[in-house]
């Protein structure tokens, strides 16, 4: 009884090729930067978007394989909260949430029934019968969620939940939604941009860039290895990626990175802005590699300081304050920036 | 010039002939059943003359001095049965159309072809109920021809002018009507001596001609 | 000096929009108001009670009503295919579906003929085969008044459709709506009150109907001869008549459309985003 997918399709300029299960009781997040295919996942998922290849089942039941089998999305014991909860203008918030219910068949009192209690679950038993343009973001996000549940899906989809409420309340949702979504015991797929998002729900986290997953595992490993650019960002690190040839890695701009133990081929080093030391003239030192560039952006978080250097080797560097005024450094200035070979990881591709 | 629906490919052609006779001229007409054309008149639409196919309503357009000379009989109209071409339904006289099953059409009794229907109806001691009772007789016509009715009454002008299309049924002079068609120069004439020259020019022999030719009968 | 400025402003109404505004409302009053003025007060009732004037407005409101179901029945269906279905030619079948709204009536009555008259395309196989004629018959009313009265229910519906947010819809079917769960439950509603002003519009277009009517079905009291004919027929002979049926006419037609109140026109129903 799990959900198993494989899913090939082609939306526009998006090419989608993503394979993911997801293991009962398990909450899995789809961690993305915008455009890389997430909702469209999703969508195939739930039976919105066709897909052109491959294989969708829920349950060791196919709902499609993108030949013959497709199951409709009214057919398949799924529930999904959407970015913008979509919830009916014209009915209450309880008629909201007995939709699904009554739309299976259940009759009309029983369905209210079970409404208003999903809606006591919610502590938005009052609400019951006020139109959802009343509620705030939270309210209406927790409206759309016991309305997914109230039908008792096998699957929750959740669609970037988060997103459409303003920071200050996120936090706050972000708790409340964690405590709702571990009380449901049936399989549950997130998609979200926001990190912290994943870090705080989810049990798994599934990278996917440009319709590809790049990366699979729990978030601490995945931060751990980043093997994307994205993830490298999302952590703050610095990845580089090339060819190893004789301890000596050299990416597609030319620059050339001495390393350690150093496996020749594909390579992804990464290298902790931390390690970087930044120096106005040319240093000697035991540094076996050094760069000249120019200062981009200077960052300041309280005492830490981060130093953008652009050059052949893009690099972020973490400096404390005392040492960026003590060099009078400023954006413009030429630097150099030096890393020793033994600070940085490095992992085949 | 204001001239009853009846009269309109006969005046039209009288109008020509008049602007060639008097270059100068320009006649610009207005076709309508003859009671419209009288509110229209009485609303003050600008007529110089006014031809109507009864003599009731001239009198209207009298009784509301709506007219500055006499009205003078021009030509006279019978009213004819009209059907399809080759006559499919076999009508032979007015008696036929009492047949129930006959889809027949005549004018609305509030236009003169209307009320005169009905007086040949009696004369001829037959109940006819039309499935139609249109507001002018050119409607009646197009009615037959288009095949949507069998027959209908209207006058033997409008038989003669709708040609192939359709065949006429004499109705006998002495259950019959006679239309007679008055006209009269209006009060509100902006041109009461051109109107007084098309007058004559219709009384003369170049229009009686032209009239005769569409089938009216003299004065 | 510049919050003096915005205060003044904000006090005034745009005094061209009001003149253009009053002139606007005159040019629709006055033709009434004269109706009023010249209408026969006295002999009123007699007019109004005239058996051939009951009998017309009767026949004009129950053949309306049943072109304005028709409309509905129809035309709901064709502005949500209009609206959701991608087929090619799609343009032109919305033109010719709306085709009889620029087309003057009574050229409407004569194609109506050519198709469902006794010798038409259509018409001369239903009086063949069903003994079915149309011309001349108040079904054949109901047909001239939906012909033209249908296009004002597609057009309305459709441009709400198109306006409805989709996702909604989607969201329904997440829940296990069927389609037409969907649509009775979701769209519907979402449209109610487009449909409610095209049905009132596809009404009072139907009311009003006389050319097609006219040319096609014919005029005969009881059976045919709806209230604009009668009005008209009225002119000729009895224009005081005719007046008071043009006024019970209007004062219908008015009480329905203020009735109709705001809410029902302009209220839009719209996705919490």
């Amino acid at each position: 009884m799990s959900i198993s997918a494989q899913v090939q399709l082609r939306l526009g300029s998006l090419d989608l090729d993503a394979t993911l299960d997801i293991e009962p009781g398990e909450l899995v997040a789809v961690l993305g930067p915008n455009g890389a295919g997430k909702s469209t996942l999703l969508r195939a998922l739930a039976g919105l978007q066709p897909i052109d290849a491959g294989r969708v089942a829920i349950d060791a039941l196919v709902v499609d394989d993108g030949a013959g089998v497709f199951v409709e999305p009214e057919q398949r014991p799924i529930g999904v909260v959407f970015q913008h909860y979509l919830l009916f203008e014209h009915m209450s918030v309880l008629e909201n949430v007995a939709f699904g219910l009554r739309a299976r068949g259940t009759a009309k009192a029983e369905a209210r029934r079970r409404a208003r209690e999903w809606l006591e679950r919610m502590a938005l038993a009052e609400y019951a019968e006020q139109r959802p343009r009343e509620l705030s973001g939270g309210q209406a996000q927790r409206v759309a969620l016991a309305r997914a549940l109230a039908s008792d899906p096998r699957l929750l989809l959740l669609d970037e939940p988060l997103a459409a409420l303003d920071v200050g309340t996120r936090a706050a949702v972000r708790r409340d939604l964690r405590q709702h979504l571990s009380s449901f015991d049936g399989m549950r797929l997130l998609v979200t941009h926001d990190p912290v998002d994943a870090y705080a729900l989810a049990d798994r986290v599934a990278i996917l860039e440009a319709g590809r997953i790049v990366q699979m595992g729990t978030l601490a490993e995945v931060t751990a290895r980043p093997r994307s650019r994205y993830v490298a960002d999302l952590v703050g690190v610095n990845l580089v990626r090339g060819i190893v040839a004789n301890g000596v890695l050299r990416t597609d701009t030319g620059a050339a990175v001495v390393i350690a133990d150093a496996a020749p081929g594909e390579t992804l080093a990464v290298i902790r802005p931390h390690s970087v030391v930044l120096t106005r003239e040319a240093p000697t030192s035991s540094a076996r590699n050094v760069w000249s560039g120019v200062i981009v952006d200077i960052d300041r978080l309280g005492d830490r300081v981060r130093v953008v250097v652009d050059g052949v080797m893009p690099l972020t560097a973490e400096v404390t304050a005392g040492a960026l005024d003590a060099l009078h450094l400023r954006p413009g200035d030429a630097v150099h920036a030096a890393v020793k070979a033994t600070d940085i990881d490095v992992s085949p591709v | 010039m204001f001239a009853a629906a009846s009269l309109a490919a006969a005046f039209t052609e009288i109008g020509d002939a008049f602007m060639v006779e008097y270059p100068d001229a320009e006649v610009v007409f207005n076709f309508a059943a003859s009671s419209e054309l009288v509110t229209q008149i009485g609303e003050g639409a600008p007529a110089d003359v006014y031809a109507s196919a009864d003599q009731s309503n001239m009198a209207e357009l009298v009784d509301a001095a709506g007219n500055t000379t006499e009205p003078v009989v021009f030509a006279r109209n019978r009213l004819e049965i009209i059907v399809g071409p080759g006559n499919p339904t076999g009508i032979t006289g007015v008696a036929d159309l009492g047949d129930q099953d006959l889809i027949v059409v005549t004018c609305a009794p509030e236009v003169p072809c209307g009320t005169y229907a009905s007086v040949v109806f009696a004369n001829a001691e037959v109940t006819v109920t039309p499935k139609s009772l249109e507001e002018n007789v050119k409607a009646v016509v197009s009615k037959v021809t288009l095949g949507e009715a069998d027959a209908g009454i209207v006058y033997r002008t409008d038989v003669i002018a709708a040609g192939p299309d359709a065949a006429g049924v004499a109705i006998p002079n002495d259950i019959n009507v006679v239309a007679e068609y008055p006209l009269a120069v209006t009060s509100e004439a902006t041109n009461p001596d051109g109107a007084q020259a098309y007058i004559d020019f219709v009384l003369s022999e170049q229009g009686q001609a032209i009239l005769e030719s569409y089938g009216f009968l003299a004065p | 000096m510049s919050s003096g400025r915005r205060r003044g402003s904000r006090a005034r109404l745009p005094a061209v929009a009001l003149v253009l505004a009053a002139i606007a409302v005159a040019f629709f009053a006055l033709p009434l108001i004269g109706l009023l003025w010249r209408a026969p007060w006295s002999n009123a009732w007699g007019y109004l009670t005239d058996d051939d004037a009951l009998t017309a407005l009767r026949l004009s409101l129950v053949c309306s009503l049943w072109a304005t179901a028709l409309s509905v029945v129809f035309g709901v269906p064709l502005a949500w295919v209009l609206a959701r279905v991608e087929f090619p030619g799609r343009t032109v079948v919305r033109a010719l579906c709306t085709l009889s709204m620029v087309l003057p009536p009574v050229v409407g009555g004569v194609a109506l003929f050519f198709a469902l008259g006794r010798r038409g395309l259509v018409g001369q196989y239903l009086d063949r085969w069903f003994d079915l004629r149309l011309p001349f018959t108040t079904a054949g009313v109901v047909v001239a008044q939906t012909f033209v009265a249908m296009p004002f229910l597609v057009i309305t519906v459709e441009a709400a459709l198109r306006q409805l947010d989709q996702r909604v819809e989607d969201a329904a079917r997440t829940l296990g709506a069927s389609r037409w769960y969907t649509f009775r439950r979701v769209t519907l509603p979402a449209v109610r009150p487009a449909l409610v002003a095209g049905a009132v519009l596809s009404w009072a277009r139907a009311l009003g109907e006389f050319g097609a009517t006219i040319t096609f079905a014919g005029n005969f009291p009881g059976t045919t001869q709806t209230m604009p004919l009668a009005v008209y027929l009225s002119l000729e002979t009895n224009p005081e008549a005719a007046i008071v049926l043009a006024l019970v006419l209007i004062a219908i037609s008015f009480a329905v459309l203020v009735g109709l109140r705001d809410r029902w026109f302009g209220a839009r129903v719209s996705v919490s985003a």
